[in-house]
Protein backbone atom coordinates (compact mmCIF):
# COMPACT_ATOMS: atom_id res chain seq x y z
CA UNK A 1 0.00 0.00 0.00
CA UNK A 2 1.27 3.53 -0.70
CA UNK A 3 0.09 6.50 1.29
CA UNK A 4 0.40 10.15 0.42
CA UNK A 5 0.42 12.97 2.23
CA UNK A 6 0.13 16.53 1.82
CA UNK A 7 2.11 16.15 -1.10
CA UNK A 8 3.52 19.98 -2.59
CA UNK A 9 5.51 20.34 -5.54
CA UNK A 10 6.65 23.67 -7.39
CA UNK A 11 8.75 24.47 -10.58
CA UNK A 12 10.53 27.48 -9.88
CA UNK A 13 7.04 29.68 -9.08
CA UNK A 14 4.41 27.13 -10.02
CA UNK A 15 3.09 25.23 -8.01
CA UNK A 16 2.35 21.82 -10.06
CA UNK A 17 1.01 19.87 -6.83
CA UNK A 18 -1.42 21.22 -3.96
CA UNK A 19 -1.39 19.38 -1.27
CA UNK A 20 -2.47 15.68 -2.58
CA UNK A 21 -3.30 13.13 0.60
CA UNK A 22 -4.22 9.79 -1.07
CA UNK A 23 -3.48 6.34 -0.78
CA UNK A 24 -2.88 3.46 -3.48
CA UNK A 25 -4.40 -0.02 -2.06
CA UNK A 26 -2.74 -2.90 -2.21
CA UNK A 27 -4.07 -6.06 -4.80
CA UNK A 28 -5.88 -2.99 -6.67
CA UNK A 29 -5.77 -1.64 -9.37
CA UNK A 30 -5.38 2.52 -8.60
CA UNK A 31 -5.99 4.78 -12.01
CA UNK A 32 -5.17 8.70 -11.80
CA UNK A 33 -6.97 9.93 -14.20
CA UNK A 34 -7.39 13.89 -15.18
CA UNK A 35 -6.74 16.50 -17.98
CA UNK A 36 -3.34 17.10 -19.40
CA UNK A 37 -1.24 19.60 -17.66
CA UNK A 38 -3.30 18.66 -14.25
CA UNK A 39 -0.50 17.08 -12.39
CA UNK A 40 -0.78 13.26 -12.91
CA UNK A 41 3.13 12.42 -14.26
CA UNK A 42 4.73 14.85 -12.10
CA UNK A 43 2.73 12.90 -9.48
CA UNK A 44 3.72 9.99 -11.18
CA UNK A 45 7.31 10.64 -10.78
CA UNK A 46 7.10 11.79 -7.48
CA UNK A 47 5.79 8.49 -6.53
CA UNK A 48 8.49 6.74 -8.11
CA UNK A 49 11.27 9.10 -6.90
CA UNK A 50 12.78 10.58 -10.18
CA UNK A 51 10.92 14.22 -8.83
CA UNK A 52 12.06 15.43 -5.60
CA UNK A 53 9.37 17.19 -3.72
CA UNK A 54 8.87 20.39 -1.30
CA UNK A 55 6.42 19.06 1.46
CA UNK A 56 4.52 16.35 2.42
CA UNK A 57 5.57 12.37 2.39
CA UNK A 58 4.88 9.11 1.01
CA UNK A 59 5.38 5.91 2.08
CA UNK A 60 5.30 2.33 0.67
CA UNK A 61 3.93 -0.26 3.24
CA UNK A 62 4.42 1.70 6.05
CA UNK A 63 8.41 3.09 5.03
CA UNK A 64 8.67 6.92 4.62
CA UNK A 65 10.87 7.20 1.36
CA UNK A 66 12.15 10.38 2.51
CA UNK A 67 13.82 9.09 5.42
CA UNK A 68 15.47 6.14 4.22
CA UNK A 69 18.72 5.83 3.90
CA UNK A 70 19.98 6.05 0.05
CA UNK A 71 20.74 2.25 0.35
CA UNK A 72 17.44 1.42 1.45
CA UNK A 73 16.02 4.07 -1.32
CA UNK A 74 17.66 1.52 -3.62
CA UNK A 75 15.98 -1.64 -1.86
CA UNK A 76 12.83 -0.10 -2.32
CA UNK A 77 13.10 0.55 -5.87
CA UNK A 78 14.56 -2.74 -6.59
CA UNK A 79 10.79 -3.71 -5.43
CA UNK A 80 9.25 -1.63 -7.92
CA UNK A 81 8.38 -2.49 -11.71
CA UNK A 82 7.52 0.35 -13.95
CA UNK A 83 5.84 0.09 -17.20
CA UNK A 84 6.57 3.73 -19.15
CA UNK A 85 4.51 5.40 -21.58
CA UNK A 86 6.68 4.21 -24.61
CA UNK A 87 8.26 0.86 -22.55
CA UNK A 88 11.68 2.31 -22.46
CA UNK A 89 13.04 -1.15 -23.23
CA UNK A 90 16.45 -1.18 -23.80
CA UNK A 91 17.24 -1.40 -27.51
CA UNK A 92 20.49 -2.79 -27.55
CA UNK A 93 19.16 -5.76 -25.46
CA UNK A 94 16.92 -8.33 -26.72
CA UNK A 95 13.30 -8.99 -25.24
CA UNK A 96 14.87 -11.68 -23.69
CA UNK A 97 17.80 -9.92 -22.33
CA UNK A 98 15.63 -7.08 -21.42
CA UNK A 99 13.28 -8.79 -19.10
CA UNK A 100 16.43 -10.66 -18.10
CA UNK A 101 17.36 -6.82 -16.91
CA UNK A 102 16.45 -6.69 -13.34
CA UNK A 103 17.22 -9.97 -12.53
CA UNK A 104 21.07 -9.52 -13.42
CA UNK A 105 21.00 -6.34 -11.36
CA UNK A 106 19.36 -7.40 -8.28
CA UNK A 107 19.87 -11.33 -7.95
CA UNK A 108 22.44 -13.74 -7.59
CA UNK A 109 20.61 -16.37 -9.80
CA UNK A 110 22.52 -18.52 -12.08
CA UNK A 111 22.18 -17.68 -16.09
CA UNK A 112 19.40 -20.33 -16.41
CA UNK A 113 17.38 -19.83 -13.54
CA UNK A 114 17.10 -16.27 -15.15
CA UNK A 115 15.82 -18.07 -18.33
CA UNK A 116 13.64 -19.64 -17.00
CA UNK A 117 12.45 -16.89 -15.16
CA UNK A 118 12.43 -14.67 -18.11
CA UNK A 119 10.43 -17.31 -20.04
CA UNK A 120 7.63 -17.43 -17.61
CA UNK A 121 6.78 -14.56 -17.59
CA UNK A 122 7.32 -13.83 -20.99
CA UNK A 123 4.84 -16.93 -21.21
CA UNK A 124 2.47 -14.87 -19.28
CA UNK A 125 2.53 -11.75 -21.36
CA UNK A 126 2.24 -14.53 -24.38
CA UNK A 127 5.29 -13.57 -26.01
CA UNK A 128 7.25 -16.48 -25.86
CA UNK A 129 8.23 -16.31 -29.50
CA UNK A 130 10.17 -13.47 -29.53
CA UNK A 131 12.75 -14.12 -26.66
CA UNK A 132 15.31 -13.58 -28.92
CA UNK A 133 13.63 -10.50 -31.29
CA UNK A 134 15.11 -6.88 -30.57
CA UNK A 135 12.45 -4.06 -29.18
CA UNK A 136 12.85 -2.68 -33.19
CA UNK A 137 10.98 -5.83 -34.26
CA UNK A 138 8.16 -5.97 -32.41
CA UNK A 139 4.65 -3.75 -32.50
CA UNK A 140 3.72 -1.20 -30.04
CA UNK A 141 1.76 -3.89 -28.31
CA UNK A 142 4.13 -6.40 -28.15
CA UNK A 143 6.76 -3.75 -26.56
CA UNK A 144 4.11 -2.71 -24.01
CA UNK A 145 3.88 -6.59 -23.10
CA UNK A 146 7.55 -6.74 -22.68
CA UNK A 147 7.52 -4.05 -20.45
CA UNK A 148 5.26 -5.19 -17.93
CA UNK A 149 7.02 -8.77 -18.24
CA UNK A 150 10.37 -6.70 -17.37
CA UNK A 151 8.78 -5.09 -14.44
CA UNK A 152 7.00 -8.12 -12.82
CA UNK A 153 9.89 -10.23 -13.80
CA UNK A 154 11.49 -9.91 -9.82
CA UNK A 155 7.86 -10.01 -8.28
CA UNK A 156 7.85 -6.62 -7.58
CA UNK A 157 5.17 -4.86 -4.44
CA UNK A 158 4.55 -1.76 -6.66
CA UNK A 159 3.58 -1.98 -10.21
CA UNK A 160 3.27 1.72 -12.00
CA UNK A 161 2.44 2.40 -15.46
CA UNK A 162 2.58 5.86 -17.32
CA UNK A 163 -0.27 5.55 -19.71
CA UNK A 164 -0.19 2.22 -20.92
CA UNK A 165 -2.28 2.52 -23.81
CA UNK A 166 -1.48 4.94 -25.61
CA UNK A 167 -0.71 4.33 -29.01
CA UNK A 168 -2.21 0.82 -29.01
CA UNK A 169 -5.31 0.37 -31.07
CA UNK A 170 -8.91 -0.17 -29.07
CA UNK A 171 -8.44 -4.37 -28.69
CA UNK A 172 -4.83 -4.12 -28.07
CA UNK A 173 -5.49 -1.31 -25.36
CA UNK A 174 -8.10 -4.13 -23.47
CA UNK A 175 -5.68 -6.59 -23.77
CA UNK A 176 -2.95 -4.42 -22.21
CA UNK A 177 -5.91 -3.29 -19.58
CA UNK A 178 -6.52 -6.94 -18.98
CA UNK A 179 -3.32 -8.67 -18.32
CA UNK A 180 -2.45 -5.06 -15.78
CA UNK A 181 -5.30 -6.09 -13.76
CA UNK A 182 -5.09 -10.26 -13.91
CA UNK A 183 -1.26 -9.33 -12.86
CA UNK A 184 -2.08 -6.80 -10.04
CA UNK A 185 -4.88 -9.63 -8.36
CA UNK A 186 -2.31 -12.76 -9.02
CA UNK A 187 0.20 -11.08 -7.58
CA UNK A 188 -1.32 -9.05 -4.84
CA UNK A 189 0.74 -5.96 -6.21
CA UNK A 190 -0.26 -2.28 -5.52
CA UNK A 191 -0.52 -1.15 -9.03
CA UNK A 192 -0.89 2.90 -10.10
CA UNK A 193 -1.58 3.49 -13.58
CA UNK A 194 -1.50 7.05 -15.00
CA UNK A 195 -4.44 7.51 -17.80
CA UNK A 196 -6.65 9.31 -19.66
CA UNK A 197 -7.99 6.65 -21.53
CA UNK A 198 -11.72 6.41 -20.62
CA UNK A 199 -12.15 2.34 -21.42
CA UNK A 200 -9.51 1.73 -18.90
CA UNK A 201 -11.13 4.14 -16.65
CA UNK A 202 -14.55 1.82 -17.19
CA UNK A 203 -12.26 -1.75 -16.84
CA UNK A 204 -10.07 -1.75 -14.22
CA UNK A 205 -10.51 1.17 -12.22
CA UNK A 206 -11.15 -0.38 -8.82
CA UNK A 207 -9.86 2.75 -7.50
CA UNK A 208 -9.99 5.68 -9.15
CA UNK A 209 -7.85 9.39 -8.30
CA UNK A 210 -8.78 12.42 -10.22
CA UNK A 211 -6.39 15.28 -10.11
CA UNK A 212 -7.22 18.82 -11.34
CA UNK A 213 -4.86 21.76 -11.15
CA UNK A 214 -2.41 20.16 -8.87
CA UNK A 215 -5.43 19.43 -6.63
CA UNK A 216 -7.14 15.65 -5.91
CA UNK A 217 -10.56 16.84 -7.06
CA UNK A 218 -12.09 13.89 -6.34
CA UNK A 219 -11.80 9.89 -5.61
CA UNK A 220 -14.02 6.75 -6.06
CA UNK A 221 -13.75 3.45 -8.30
CA UNK A 222 -15.64 2.62 -11.61
CA UNK A 223 -18.46 1.94 -9.78
CA UNK A 224 -18.73 5.11 -7.77
CA UNK A 225 -17.59 7.62 -10.91
CA UNK A 226 -20.96 6.76 -12.49
CA UNK A 227 -22.90 8.13 -9.75
CA UNK A 228 -20.66 10.97 -9.12
CA UNK A 229 -22.37 14.58 -9.12
CA UNK A 230 -18.55 16.37 -9.02
CA UNK A 231 -18.75 18.57 -11.68
CA UNK A 232 -14.97 18.57 -12.91
CA UNK A 233 -16.03 14.66 -12.53
CA UNK A 234 -18.50 14.72 -15.09
CA UNK A 235 -17.01 17.52 -17.54
CA UNK A 236 -13.58 15.33 -17.86
CA UNK A 237 -15.46 11.64 -17.66
CA UNK A 238 -18.05 11.89 -19.50
CA UNK A 239 -16.94 14.70 -22.31
CA UNK A 240 -18.14 12.42 -24.95
CA UNK A 241 -21.64 11.72 -25.94
CA UNK A 242 -20.95 7.91 -25.66
CA UNK A 243 -19.72 8.08 -22.19
CA UNK A 244 -22.78 10.05 -21.55
CA UNK A 245 -25.02 8.06 -22.95
CA UNK A 246 -23.25 4.85 -21.09
CA UNK A 247 -23.55 6.81 -17.82
CA UNK A 248 -27.29 7.36 -18.41
CA UNK A 249 -28.09 3.73 -19.11
CA UNK A 250 -25.87 3.09 -16.12
CA UNK A 251 -28.17 5.39 -14.08
CA UNK A 252 -31.43 4.13 -15.86
CA UNK A 253 -30.69 0.34 -15.03
CA UNK A 254 -29.48 1.04 -11.55
CA UNK B 1 30.01 -4.27 -15.95
CA UNK B 2 32.43 -6.76 -17.63
CA UNK B 3 30.35 -7.38 -20.46
CA UNK B 4 29.24 -3.29 -20.70
CA UNK B 5 33.27 -2.76 -20.80
CA UNK B 6 33.92 -5.11 -23.22
CA UNK B 7 31.13 -3.73 -25.56
CA UNK B 8 32.44 -0.55 -25.45
CA UNK B 9 36.00 -1.49 -25.72
CA UNK B 10 34.25 -2.84 -29.41
CA UNK B 11 32.29 0.22 -29.82
CA UNK B 12 34.74 2.79 -29.01
CA UNK B 13 37.96 0.99 -29.75
CA UNK B 14 38.07 -1.16 -32.32
CA UNK B 15 35.37 -0.16 -34.38
CA UNK B 16 37.54 3.56 -34.55
CA UNK B 17 40.38 1.12 -35.80
CA UNK B 18 39.89 1.29 -39.48
CA UNK B 19 39.13 5.24 -39.90
CA UNK B 20 42.07 5.86 -37.71
CA UNK B 21 44.28 3.47 -39.98
CA UNK B 22 43.12 5.31 -42.98
CA UNK B 23 43.52 8.89 -41.54
CA UNK B 24 46.90 8.26 -40.12
CA UNK B 25 48.39 6.27 -43.05
CA UNK B 26 47.63 9.35 -45.63
CA UNK B 27 48.02 12.04 -43.27
CA UNK B 28 51.62 11.16 -42.23
CA UNK B 29 51.88 10.61 -46.56
CA UNK B 30 50.72 13.99 -46.71
CA UNK B 31 52.99 15.37 -44.27
CA UNK B 32 56.17 14.05 -45.82
CA UNK B 33 55.10 14.92 -49.33
CA UNK B 34 54.70 18.77 -48.34
CA UNK B 35 58.01 18.95 -45.97
CA UNK B 36 60.27 17.04 -48.76
CA UNK B 37 58.66 20.00 -51.92
CA UNK B 38 59.42 22.37 -49.38
CA UNK B 39 62.83 22.33 -48.65
CA UNK B 40 64.52 23.66 -51.50
CA UNK B 41 67.82 24.34 -50.31
CA UNK B 42 70.41 21.52 -51.39
CA UNK B 43 72.28 22.59 -47.56
CA UNK B 44 69.40 20.77 -46.02
CA UNK B 45 69.72 17.29 -45.46
CA UNK B 46 66.86 14.65 -47.24
CA UNK B 47 67.22 12.85 -43.73
CA UNK B 48 65.18 15.82 -42.29
CA UNK B 49 61.79 14.66 -43.88
CA UNK B 50 61.82 11.51 -42.08
CA UNK B 51 62.72 13.35 -38.97
CA UNK B 52 60.01 15.88 -39.59
CA UNK B 53 57.53 13.44 -40.40
CA UNK B 54 58.21 11.84 -36.99
CA UNK B 55 58.36 15.01 -34.49
CA UNK B 56 54.78 15.93 -36.49
CA UNK B 57 53.10 12.40 -36.01
CA UNK B 58 54.37 11.75 -32.71
CA UNK B 59 53.81 15.21 -31.03
CA UNK B 60 50.84 16.05 -32.50
CA UNK B 61 49.10 14.85 -35.56
CA UNK B 62 48.43 11.34 -34.00
CA UNK B 63 47.52 12.56 -30.30
CA UNK B 64 45.81 15.39 -30.98
CA UNK B 65 44.41 15.27 -34.52
CA UNK B 66 42.76 12.41 -34.06
CA UNK B 67 41.44 13.29 -31.15
CA UNK B 68 39.46 16.01 -32.76
CA UNK B 69 38.72 12.86 -34.86
CA UNK B 70 37.35 10.99 -31.98
CA UNK B 71 35.49 13.90 -30.70
CA UNK B 72 33.69 13.54 -34.20
CA UNK B 73 33.38 9.60 -34.26
CA UNK B 74 33.40 8.78 -30.53
CA UNK B 75 31.97 11.88 -29.08
CA UNK B 76 28.81 11.81 -31.48
CA UNK B 77 27.93 8.23 -30.77
CA UNK B 78 28.55 8.53 -26.90
CA UNK B 79 26.04 11.56 -26.66
CA UNK B 80 23.42 9.97 -29.17
CA UNK B 81 23.21 7.00 -27.65
CA UNK B 82 22.68 8.38 -24.01
CA UNK B 83 20.67 10.52 -25.73
CA UNK B 84 18.37 8.39 -27.03
CA UNK B 85 18.32 6.70 -23.99
CA UNK B 86 17.08 10.02 -22.01
CA UNK B 87 14.77 11.09 -24.91
CA UNK B 88 13.16 7.01 -24.87
CA UNK B 89 13.19 6.89 -21.04
CA UNK B 90 15.23 3.66 -20.61
CA UNK B 91 17.23 6.29 -18.03
CA UNK B 92 14.03 6.58 -15.84
CA UNK B 93 13.75 2.99 -16.46
CA UNK B 94 16.97 2.60 -15.02
CA UNK B 95 16.41 5.18 -11.96
CA UNK B 96 13.76 3.69 -11.28
CA UNK B 97 14.99 0.18 -10.90
CA UNK B 98 17.52 1.93 -8.30
CA UNK B 99 20.04 1.49 -10.44
CA UNK B 100 22.72 4.33 -10.57
CA UNK B 101 22.67 5.60 -14.48
CA UNK B 102 25.65 7.43 -14.41
CA UNK B 103 27.45 5.14 -13.29
CA UNK B 104 25.86 2.01 -15.42
CA UNK B 105 26.61 4.26 -18.97
CA UNK B 106 29.79 6.75 -18.22
CA UNK B 107 31.80 4.16 -15.83
CA UNK B 108 32.29 1.73 -18.95
CA UNK B 109 33.36 3.30 -21.41
CA UNK B 110 35.52 5.92 -19.08
CA UNK B 111 37.70 2.09 -18.89
CA UNK B 112 37.09 1.50 -22.23
CA UNK B 113 38.98 4.77 -23.49
CA UNK B 114 41.70 3.54 -21.29
CA UNK B 115 42.69 1.76 -24.30
CA UNK B 116 42.74 5.11 -26.41
CA UNK B 117 46.89 4.90 -26.29
CA UNK B 118 46.32 1.82 -27.86
CA UNK B 119 44.52 3.35 -30.95
CA UNK B 120 47.67 6.50 -30.83
CA UNK B 121 50.42 3.85 -31.02
CA UNK B 122 48.57 2.37 -34.12
CA UNK B 123 47.84 6.08 -35.30
CA UNK B 124 51.92 6.89 -34.69
CA UNK B 125 53.00 4.23 -36.49
CA UNK B 126 50.98 4.17 -39.84
CA UNK B 127 52.04 7.45 -40.00
CA UNK B 128 55.19 7.02 -40.20
CA UNK B 129 54.69 4.12 -42.00
CA UNK B 130 52.65 6.56 -44.88
CA UNK B 131 55.67 8.93 -44.79
CA UNK B 132 57.52 6.11 -46.10
CA UNK B 133 55.38 4.53 -48.54
CA UNK B 134 55.37 8.39 -49.76
CA UNK B 135 58.56 8.37 -49.78
CA UNK B 136 59.12 4.82 -51.52
CA UNK B 137 56.18 5.51 -54.15
CA UNK B 138 56.72 9.34 -54.87
CA UNK B 139 59.93 9.50 -55.05
CA UNK B 140 60.66 12.44 -52.82
CA UNK B 141 63.92 11.22 -50.75
CA UNK B 142 65.08 7.48 -50.63
CA UNK B 143 63.89 5.54 -48.21
CA UNK B 144 67.35 4.78 -46.41
CA UNK B 145 67.15 8.81 -45.79
CA UNK B 146 63.73 8.63 -44.46
CA UNK B 147 64.60 5.65 -42.24
CA UNK B 148 67.85 7.38 -40.61
CA UNK B 149 65.73 10.52 -40.19
CA UNK B 150 63.22 9.10 -38.46
CA UNK B 151 65.59 7.70 -36.18
CA UNK B 152 67.29 10.98 -35.65
CA UNK B 153 68.07 11.98 -32.49
CA UNK B 154 65.28 10.51 -31.04
CA UNK B 155 63.62 11.21 -27.52
CA UNK B 156 62.04 8.94 -25.88
CA UNK B 157 60.53 11.27 -23.58
CA UNK B 158 58.10 12.98 -26.39
CA UNK B 159 56.71 9.75 -26.57
CA UNK B 160 55.60 9.63 -22.80
CA UNK B 161 54.50 13.38 -23.44
CA UNK B 162 51.92 12.79 -26.33
CA UNK B 163 50.79 9.31 -24.27
CA UNK B 164 50.24 11.65 -21.24
CA UNK B 165 48.32 13.91 -23.56
CA UNK B 166 46.76 10.89 -24.94
CA UNK B 167 45.16 9.53 -21.14
CA UNK B 168 43.91 13.59 -20.97
CA UNK B 169 42.02 13.53 -23.93
CA UNK B 170 40.27 10.03 -23.31
CA UNK B 171 39.50 11.07 -20.62
CA UNK B 172 37.88 14.08 -21.87
CA UNK B 173 36.53 12.01 -25.33
CA UNK B 174 34.54 9.93 -22.66
CA UNK B 175 33.31 12.53 -20.09
CA UNK B 176 32.04 15.57 -21.97
CA UNK B 177 30.00 13.88 -24.28
CA UNK B 178 28.49 11.51 -21.48
CA UNK B 179 27.54 14.80 -20.05
CA UNK B 180 25.94 16.19 -22.78
CA UNK B 181 23.80 12.98 -23.87
CA UNK B 182 22.88 12.41 -19.91
CA UNK B 183 22.02 16.03 -19.26
CA UNK B 184 19.54 16.50 -22.79
CA UNK B 185 16.30 17.73 -22.77
CA UNK B 186 13.59 17.35 -25.78
CA UNK B 187 13.09 14.85 -28.44
CA UNK B 188 14.97 13.41 -31.39
CA UNK B 189 16.27 16.95 -33.13
CA UNK B 190 17.50 18.00 -29.63
CA UNK B 191 19.61 14.86 -29.77
CA UNK B 192 21.40 16.05 -33.17
CA UNK B 193 22.01 19.41 -31.10
CA UNK B 194 23.11 17.90 -28.04
CA UNK B 195 25.80 15.72 -30.46
CA UNK B 196 27.15 18.73 -32.29
CA UNK B 197 27.36 20.99 -29.42
CA UNK B 198 29.62 17.91 -27.87
CA UNK B 199 31.84 17.76 -30.33
CA UNK B 200 32.31 21.29 -30.21
CA UNK B 201 33.18 21.76 -26.76
CA UNK B 202 34.73 18.32 -26.55
CA UNK B 203 37.36 19.57 -29.20
CA UNK B 204 37.45 23.23 -27.63
CA UNK B 205 38.75 20.93 -24.28
CA UNK B 206 41.44 19.30 -26.36
CA UNK B 207 43.00 22.12 -27.58
CA UNK B 208 43.01 23.87 -24.59
CA UNK B 209 44.16 21.13 -22.42
CA UNK B 210 46.42 20.43 -25.34
CA UNK B 211 47.97 23.68 -25.02
CA UNK B 212 48.02 23.65 -21.45
CA UNK B 213 50.20 20.15 -20.72
CA UNK B 214 52.64 21.33 -23.63
CA UNK B 215 53.36 24.34 -21.82
CA UNK B 216 53.66 22.19 -18.15
CA UNK B 217 55.73 19.34 -19.76
CA UNK B 218 57.70 20.66 -22.51
CA UNK B 219 58.76 24.36 -21.96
Amino acid sequence: MIVVENLHKTFGSTAVLKGISTSFEKGKTNLIIGQSGSGKTVFLKCLLGLFPYETGSISYDGQVYSNLSTADQRLLRSKIGMVFQGGALFDSMTIGENVKFPLRMFTKLSNSEMEDRAHEVLKRVELVDAYNKFPSEASGGMQKRVAIARAIVNNPSFLFCDEPNSGLDPKTAIVIDNLIQEITNEFNITTVINSHDMNSVMEIGQKIIFLKDGFKAWEGSNKTIFKTDNEAVTNFVYSSELFRKVRQMYLDEN
Amino acid sequence: MRGLILRDIDDLIIGSFGIVAFISFFVGGVVTIQTALNINSPLIPQYLVGFATRQSVILEFAPTFISIIMAGKVGSFITSSIGTMRVTEQIDALEVMGINAINYLVFPKTIALLLYPFLISIAMFLGVLGGMAACYYGGFTSVSDYIWGVQLDFIPFHLAYAFIKTFVFAFLLATIPSYHGYFMKGGALEVGKASTTSFVWTSVAIILSNYIITQLILS
